[in-house]
């Protein structure tokens, strides 16, 4: 057997992984440079000002879905982020370490692995017609709920838990309740944590096709309210590529998709930097 | 026989009284049958090798142990007088009374006034001038007013190691408690933090009961008035072998396990 | 398996250190009687320049207590040995004065004849280094019983000191020209007593070492 020397290896494993990484930045790079080159050039004030007017050719703008994904998301969070914190709060604070909760944690696991599809057609089967929301937003963010609450609970439960057990022996200790406790120390702490996980959620959530296909339809005229059907950035993407020659138009759309995700990003990354700087007086 | 502590004052015998108490972690028995009458007002210091349940014995005086999933206590600790194990004893009360200082100074993120007012908010405190005024008394009695009064409002994470810990002393004397329970208050600080630790400890000897685990022989005998020395057992549960003043146990111990232990033979 | 070897180690050595010293002084209590009978002057100026090695012997294990203390924390019973052991040092030190001081009556006697045979000077010497080599012998034991006994000794050697006294005094009395022969004789008599009650200092420590208890003992009036 050849004798490769500790310093080869080193130099092989440092290749290694610096070649991982300019792959995986270049891929990147690649990704958004090509759907940017390809889909500035479409974007004007009419395409961000009228609603898609249908059809094959794939005619109109996009405000009909920027105002349906909005919408989505913004129903999809106001529901998501209570429960999940709420869960998250229960399995790491006050849950026993017991059969029952391994069983609730064994069923998040796995509910996170399930693809979306599996999750539209539950929703179709329950909120469209069960409940008779029909096709509609309504149906669509409650779907989105179900989809994102494992990722919710996970990752703000790993965001108490990174918590140091210290802040919580100390306010325990100084005679607080464990609500006290919870609301006054270990959230506030936490909360750049939950913050990536509500970042992730609505990245996911964004980009999110299959399950609203089938759970608020497509429609492509301006929502008036809950309950009416509506068309996503992403959905519409999708229609415009698979079912239009508008190809112009997919990357268009596809260009605003990503500069609205990278806004979301940027924004609460910085919002969570600021949050934390401030905690620890750094500033 | 009347106990005075370093002050010269006459402590008060039994304020916290630990009749046969035995404890357990499940099926382990971490503590066996502890009988130790600590005075008020005085310091006293708990030594022994690790794993004898000094610590274990610490947290159950503010029952910081009820945490502990599984955890059994039998016996009783009388605070003043009154089982602290009572079925009507608000535990959230009892910590109030009996405060802890843990091993690594832990502040919250916060600012440094906030630090010290989270307590007396919690418990009902909002008006802004009083909580200014226990702010700054609690800082000035832990001795550290001087060095932070013009950074109130800053995080305390910027301060240094000892001046946290200090802050933590100051964060527990916030809520008046009678009682300070220390958790090797030293261990992640320098020595010259150490004995401004110390030094605090001695002066709120006058007002308060101290209770300290220490790892550090030196520290237990350069602060204390009693010392309890802990000891594993065979079965290794903790149990206690010898308590008396700590002139008396750091010159002539009566028991030999005490005499090998703080003269570093142990083993 | 042992721990702190190097402490043990040294702590030994301040011990074994005590014993040396103590033969010393013993053996220069020993010489100097011999040296007070015999009237052998180059003995007695020898014993007083030998006198600067017990000192130096004495400054030795004191610095090696200190430096103990200052770096090993000694804590209960090994604070106890150290802390006596500095005690005792000052002890035998003193012991060992005393000796040179005979030796130096001795010389100031020179080859004058004795007022009478020396038999309870001798007497006492010999019980003082008997008390020395017993208390030597109860340290390495830490036998507080023993020491005990040996403070109970003092008495003895106080009684033939008492005796040697009114002796000398009668001598005076009867004929005032032995007044400076009696006097040298009963400086050395009262260096001999003080010996032996240093020996008794001794033996307090050692039963402190035993017992972690101070006793003090009540001697009889001493001059």
């Amino acid at each position: 057997m050849r004798n490769i020397s500790a310093k080869q290896t080193q130099k092989i494993a440092m290749a290694g992984i610096w070649g991982g990484g300019v792959i995986t930045l270049l891929l990147l790079i690649v990704i958004i440079g090509y759907v940017l080159i390809q889909g500035l050039p479409g974007i004007n004030w009419e395409f961000l000002s009228t609603n898609p007017k249908g059809g094959l050719s794939g005619e109109g703008g996009i405000l009909s879905t920027v105002v349906s994904t909005l919408y989505l998301i913004g129903i999809t969070l106001v529901i998501l982020v209570p429960l999940g914190i709420g869960s998250a709060v229960y399995l790491s604070e006050y849950a026993p370490n017991n059969r029952l909760t391994r069983i609730i944690r064994y069923g998040i696991e796995t509910l996170a692995g399930i693809p979306s599809i599996i999750f539209g057609l539950f929703g179709y089967a329950l909120f469209v017609t069960a409940l008779s929301f029909k096709f509609s937003i309504l149906s669509g963010a409650l779907t989105l709920v179900c989809l994102l609450l494992p990722t919710m609970i996970t990752t703000t439960e790993e965001a108490l838990k990174a918590v140091s057990y210290s802040y919580r022996e100390a306010a325990l200790a100084l005679g607080t309740t464990r609500w006290q406790m919870i609301s006054r120390i270990v959230l506030p702490s936490a909360l750049p944590g939950i913050v990536t996980a509500v970042i992730l959620c609505i990245g996911r959530a964004i980009g999110e096709t299959a399950c609203l296909y089938v759970t608020m339809g497509g429609s492509a005229a301006m929502p008036s309210s809950l309950l009416e059907g509506g068309r996503t950035l992403s959905l519409h993407v999708y229609y415009l590529a698979m079912e239009t020659n508008a190809m112009g138009k997919a990357m268009a759309t596809a260009a605003i998709l990503i500069i609205i995700i990278i806004l979301i990003n940027g924004l609460t990354n910085w919002l969570a930097g600021r949050f934390q700087r401030k905690m620890k007086g750094i500033s | 026989m009347t106990v005075y502590n370093f002050n010269g004052q006459a402590c008060s015998e039994g304020k916290i009284k630990a009749e046969n108490l035995n404890f357990y972690y499940g099926n382990f028995q971490a503590l066996r049958n502890i009988n130790l009458d600590i005075p008020g007002c005085a310091i006293t210091a708990i030594i022994g090798p690790s794993g004898c349940g000094k610590s274990s014995f610490l947290r159950l005086l503010n029952r910081m142990n009820d945490l502990i999933y599984g955890s059994r206590i039998e016996g009783t600790i009388e605070l003043d007088g009154k089982n602290i194990f009572d079925k009507d004893v608000d535990v959230v009360d009892l910590r109030k009374n009996v405060g802890m200082v843990f091993q690594k100074p832990n502040p919250f993120p916060i600012s440094i006034f906030d630090n010290i007012a989270f307590g007396p908010r919690q418990h009902g405190k909002k008006n802004k001038i009083e909580l200014e005024e226990i702010v700054e008394n609690s800082l000035r009695k832990a001795a550290l007013w001087d060095e932070v009064k013009d950074k109130i409002e800053q995080s305390a994470l910027a301060l240094s190691g000892g001046q946290q810990q200090r802050l933590c002393i100051a964060r527990v004397l916030s809520v008046e408690p009678e009682v300070i329970l220390m958790d090797e208050p030293c261990s992640a600080l320098d020595p010259m933090a150490t004995l401004k630790i110390e030094d605090l400890m001695r002066s709120l000897a006058k007002n308060y009961t101290i209770i300290i685990v220490t790892h550090n022989m030196q520290q237990a005998a350069r602060v204390s008035d009693n010392t309890a020395f802990f000891m594993m057992e065979e079965d290794r549960s903790g149990s206690l072998v010898e308590y008396g003043s700590t002139s008396k146990i750091f010159t002539n111990p009566k028991d030999k396990r005490t005499e090998d232990y703080i003269t570093g033979r142990f083993g | 398996m042992e721990i702190r070897t190097d402490f043990n180690k040294r702590l030994r050595e301040i011990q074994d250190d005590i014993l040396i010293m103590g033969s010393m002084v013993e053996k220069a209590i020993t010489t100097s009687i011999k040296v007070l009978k015999e009237q052998d002057m180059t003995l007695a100026q020898q014993l007083i320049d030998d006198d600067k090695y017990i000192n130096r012997k004495r400054f030795e294990i004191e610095e090696k207590c200190i430096r103990l203390i200052a770096t090993q924390q000694p804590l209960a019973g090994d604070l106890r040995i150290i802390i006596s052991v500095l005690n005792m040092l000052t002890d035998l030190e003193r012991i060992g004065d005393y000796a040179a001081g005979i030796a130096k009556i001795a010389l100031l006697i020179g080859c004058e004849e004795h007022l009478k045979p020396l038999i309870d000077l001798p007497r006492m010497a010999e019980k003082t280094v008997s008390m020395l080599q017993r208390s030597l012998d109860a340290f390495t034991k830490r036998d507080a019983a023993v020491a005990r006994q040996v403070i109970g000794e003092d008495d003895e050697v106080d009684k033939l000191y008492d005796q040697v006294f009114r002796e000398l005094i009668s001598f005076m009395i009867e004929d005032p020209k032995t007044i400076t022969r009696a006097t040298h004789l009963i400086w050395v008599a009262h260096n001999l007593e003080r010996s032996a009650d240093r020996v008794t200092n001794i033996c307090e420590r050692i039963i402190y070492i035993a017992t972690g208890k101070m006793e003090a003992y009540n001697y009889k009036n001493k001059n």
